[in-house]
C-alpha cells in the first residue's frame, strides 16, 4: 500500500512552497504551478485481499497517530512495493 | 586576500566564520548575500553552516541550485579555493562539486560533540600547514553527515588523495569507535580532483578561539591560515 502524509488542503505547506520558489522557478520550470510536500510510506501488508489491506493501513494510521489529523491529511491506495 | 562567506536563508554560522578569519591578520572576510552578482571578485569564498532554505527537499539541494552556486562553478574551475562547512559541504556535494552524498547519520540522531580528525591529504589550500597525519580536534554538529560514496567512486577519492580528513582516536588511527556518524570508511572531509574544492562536516570556524573550546583547541585556525599562506 502507498500511504502519502501532506499538509491539509488550504493549509501552507513551507517546504512544498519553498522548492516552487527557490528551486523549480529559480531554475526556469515556469510552468509548474504548485507542489506540495508529504512523506510517503510503502506499506506491505501479508496475505490480505486489497479492500482489507487498504482498511487496515487506514487503521493503523488512525490508531498510531501516524498523520497528524489537525494538520495533515492522509491518502491511502493499493501499489505494488518495487526497488 | 578576502574571503566571501556566502549567505544563505537559513545559514548560522556565517558570522562564526567572519570571526574566526577576522582573527588572522591578512585575510579579509566578507558575508556576501546568495544572490549578489559581486562574488566573482573574491580570492576563496566560504560556504558556511546551517539550515539553508530549511534543508526542505534535501540537506544542501535547494542552495545547490542558487545563483551563487553558478559563480562558484566557475571559480572552483580557475582554481579558486572554496571550502564548505558542514551545511556548505552538503551544499558543495548537491551541487555536484564534489562526489558522493552525505546521509542521515547511523545513530539517527543529530551528533553534537568534539571530534579528532586526521589530516589525510596537506595538499589542498586549507591544510596547508598541517602535516600528514596530523590530529586536529573540532567540534561537529549534524544530522545528516554520514558520508558515503559508491564503491568505485571511493576508490578514486583513495587513489587521488582526495580525502582530506578522517575522524580518528588521538593517536590519528581511524578506528570504528571514533566514527560518530557511521560515515564510509571515516571520511569527514574530501576535495575536488584539483584539490582547491573542499568539504568537511566538523567546523573548523568553532575551533579558533580558546573562550569557546572544551579543550582550548584552535586548531581550526590551521585551516584558514593554510588559505593564506597559499596565498602569499
Amino acid at each position: 500500500m502507498n500511504v502519502v502524509i501532506s499538509n491539509k488542503e488550504g493549509a501552507r505547506d513551507p517546504e512544498g512552497e519553498t522548492i516552487l520558489r527557490d528551486l523549480v522557478h529559480r531554475s526556469g520550470f515556469g510552468d509548474v504551478k504548485a507542489i506540495r510536500a508529504g512523506k510517503s510510506l510503502r506499506v506491505e501488508v501479508e496475505g490480505a485481499d486489497e479492500r482489507a489491506a487498504e482498511a487496515l493501513v487506514r487503521k493503523m494510521c488512525d490508531e498510531l497517530r501516524i498523520y497528524n489529523p489537525a494538520a495533515h491529511s492522509l491518502h491511502v491506495e493499493a501499489g505494488r512495493l518495487t526497488g | 586576500m578576502r574571503v566571501a562567506v556566502v549567505r544563505f536563508p537559513g545559514s548560522n554560522c556565517d558570522l562564526d566564520a567572519v570571526a574566526a578569519m577576522r582573527s588572522i591578520a591578512g585575510l579579509s572576510p566578507e558575508l556576501v548575500w546568495h544572490e549578489s552578482d559581486k562574488l566573482g571578485r573574491y580570492d576563496a569564498v566560504v560556504l558556511p553552516g546551517g539550515f539553508s532554505f530549511g534543508d526542505y527537499l534535501r540537506a544542501g539541494s535547494i542552495a545547490a541550485r542558487s545563483p551563487a552556486m553558478s559563480t562558484i562553478r566557475r571559480m572552483a574551475d580557475r582554481g579558486t579555493p572554496i571550502l564548505g562547512v558542514c551545511n556548505g559541504f552538503q551544499i558543495l556535494v548537491e551541487a555536484g562539486l564534489l562526489p558522493g552524498a552525505l546521509l542521515r547519520n547511523s545513530s539517527l540522531k543529530f551528533v553534537c560533540d568534539w571530534v579528532n580528525l586526521r589530516v589525510d591529504s596537506p595538499r589542498t589550500p586549507f591544510t596547508l600547514l598541517a602535516q600528514e597525519g596530523q590530529v586536529l580536534r573540532m567540534p561537529i554538529a549534524h544530522g545528516e553527515g554520514r558520508y558515503y560514496a559508491a564503491d568505485d567512486e571511493m576508490r578514486a577519492l583513495e587513489r587521488g588523495r582526495r580525502i582530506v580528513f578522517r575522524y580518528s582516536d588521538e593517536y590519528g588511527k581511524a578506528v570504528a569507535g571514533s566514527n560518530p556518524t557511521g560515515a564510509s570508511r571515516n571520511v569527514a572531509g574530501i576535495s575536488n580532483e584539483q584539490g582547491n574544492v573542499v568539504g568537511l562536516m566538523p567546523h573548523p570556524e568553532r575551533a579558533c578561539d580558546p573562550l569557546f573550546s572544551p579543550s582550548g583547541s584552535v586548531d581550526g585556525r590551521l585551516i584558514f591560515a593554510s588559505l593564506l599562506e597559499g596565498a602569499t
